[in-house]
This record gives C-alpha cells, structure tokens and sequence, in this order.
C-alpha cells in the first residue's frame, strides 16, 4: 500500500485502469493498462493538486518471454509540487499500439518517435511517425529482445 | 628514406647535376606533402591532436596542415568510429578528393568496427572505400601513428602512374 497522493488520486480517479502501484524511497510508480492512458496523462496534468507539467522522460522496456512483452514507461515531474511519478503503460506484442500523448506534452513527440524507432511500438495519433535515430531502409527494431545480435543492414557496403 | 631512394647516387659533372625518373622525384615529393583531411567522429580525434601538436609533430613528416575541404585534401584520416547513418557521407568525401589521394584508417573502429559490433557501426571503412594504411589501437599512440604516416610514405615511394586514378569509391550510396 502507498501513502503518495498522486499514486491514491490516481488509484481512486481510474480504478479499472491501474492494475498496481508502489514506491520505493519516494519514487511513486503505477502500473496501468494502456487503453485509458491519455485520459490518465491528462488528468495528472490538469489535477491543480498534481499538476505534472513536466514529460521527463518516455521510454519503453521489452520483457521478451511475458506477457505482455513491452511496457512504456512515462517519467513525470510537476515543477510547482516538487513531485516525481513513474507511469508504466503495458503493451502486448499482439497488439503493438498506445495512444500517443503528444496533445498532452509536444515534448512527447521525439521520444515516441525514438521507441517507434527502436522498439516498433506505434502510438496511435502521432503528428509525424517515422524513424528518427535510424535510417530510412533500416529493417527491423534493433533494441527488442530477438533482434539478432548480428544481423548486417542491407544499405552498408559490399562486404557486410 | 630521403633522398637517396629517390635519387640517383652517381655525381655527374662533378655533382653539379642529379639524375632521377621523374615518377621517383615525384614520389618523392608527394610523400611529404600530405594535405590531410581529418574525418574526426569520435574519441580517436584527440590523439589525432596530440599528434599535431609540438610533443609529436607530424609537421616533421610534412604532413601538417589539415584541410577542411576534401577538394584540397590528399590524405584522408578516418579517425573514429562510422556509424551506418555516416557512412554515405564518408563516401560522398572521398569521392569528393582529387587523385592520387590515400586513406588512413585510425584506430579500431575505423579499422573493423573495434569492439561496436552492433546494428549501428560499420565494421571498418574497407567495406566502402580503399583503405592503404591501417593503424589499431583504442586510441593508438601518436608513436603507431607515425609509425603510419612513415609506413604510408613507404608506399607512395613505391607507387607507379600507373596506380592512379583509382576512381571513385566502388559502393554506391545515395546522401
């Protein structure tokens, strides 16, 4: 059980979504299914007593061999209440999409694009979704779990 | 070394001339006069500075002057690690330089991709372009990089007209 506010308004706000919270030192984070993830994104932004304007950090983490495989996960920050919270959105393999919350935070947009770079995890609703570490022609997702260690990219050189 | 490779040791007319084939005094010229192109990614770049300033000083060799336009470049030092998404652009300058031009791959990464053997890294520039010396290390010492320089100079002694032109790199990259 966690004594954080956020983690409790959150909890009470949408019980069907959060599936489990704890912190640890004082860092608060809620596991949370993905289908309500903007409306959980939106409403730790507009809460006056939450009031998270800040989007740190967006990540994803693949867990090759659960189910469900990926999560993302949200780092958030709220400059007037000095307070951090950890999101971590799951997603399963088999339907490999979340809604993307570039409405709520523009800061989101280069982050979405570098998991749906690395990971092929499509947010639903991005502006301009296309690769942004890699190049064009790039096959595959280089940090899932079964990309193969070795594997050559077609574009680079005739000894490859 | 010098100019006693290039030139004959027979004192005609009481050494007032010097006979020699012109591919060997041209040769001979070249090798001290690298006009080098740093194609500095990554760590390497700082021995590549320690090898340019006074403690090691590849002027002695005269190979001084870095240019920052590979249209006025014949050496081209590829001095860190090539990633994929550089790696058209590396194409793009070596075609770029004018004939006769060398290429010095600088340290491990350059050389084989050192130990990123990764999705992201090309595993050594000779998978896009000629390469004619090959200096290891991670970095290597500014002494292995003499040694180089020395080693290339060697070559460039040896080469004939006919060796050039080379053409351009034999990858086609779109940039």
């Amino acid at each position: 059980m966690s004594t954080n506010v956020t983690l409790d308004k959150l909890s009470r706000q949408f019980p069907r979504s959060v599936v489990e919270t704890h912190t640890h030192r004082g860092d608060a984070t809620a596991i949370v299914r993905k289908d309500e993830i903007l409306a959980i994104c939106r409403f730790l932004r507009d809460d006056p007593e939450l009031a998270y304007d800040f989007m740190m950090d967006l990540t994803a983490v693949d867990y090759l061999g659960k189910e469900p495989r990926f999560e993302v996960v949200y780092h958030l920050y709220s400059l007037s209440k000095n307070q951090r919270v950890r999101i971590k959105a799951r997603v399963p393999e088999a339907d490999c999409t979340i809604d993307s919350i570039v409405s709520i935070w523009v800061a989101a947009d280069w982050f979405e694009r570098e998991v749906f770079d690395l990971y092929g995890i499509i947010f639903n609703g991005h502006p301009n979704l296309k690769r942004l570490l890699l190049y064009e022609g790039f096959e595959g997702h280089p940090l899932r779990k079964d990309y193969p260690l070795k594997k050559r990219q077609p574009l680079i050189g005739p000894l490859n | 070394m010098g100019i006693t490779t290039a030139f004959s040791t027979e004192e005609p007319l009481g050494g007032s001339v010097v006979l020699t084939k012109l591919e060997a005094a041209i040769n001979w010229s070249r090798k001290y006069s690298f006009f080098l192109y740093p194609f500095a990614t990554a760590c390497c770049a700082m021995e590549f500075m320690a090898v340019g300033g006074p403690r090691y000083d590849l002027d002695r060799f005269g190979a001084a002057l870095p240019r920052f336009s590979p249209r006025q470049a014949d050496l081209l030092m590829v001095v860190g690690t090539i990633t994929h998404k550089q790696a058209p652009i590396l194409v793009k300058v070596y075609n770029q330089m004018t004939e006769p031009k060398w290429v010095m791959a600088f340290g491990v990464c350059a050389v084989s991709g050192g130990f990123y053997d990764n999705y992201a890294t090309v595993q050594g520039i000779d998978t896009l372009i000629p390469v004619d010396v090959y200096i290891p290390g991670c970095p290597p010492r500014p002494e292995m990089v003499l040694d180089g320089l020395m080693k290339l100079q060697e070559k460039v002694t040896k080469e004939k007209w006919s060796d050039w032109p080379r053409g351009p790199a034999p990858v086609k990259m779109k940039c």
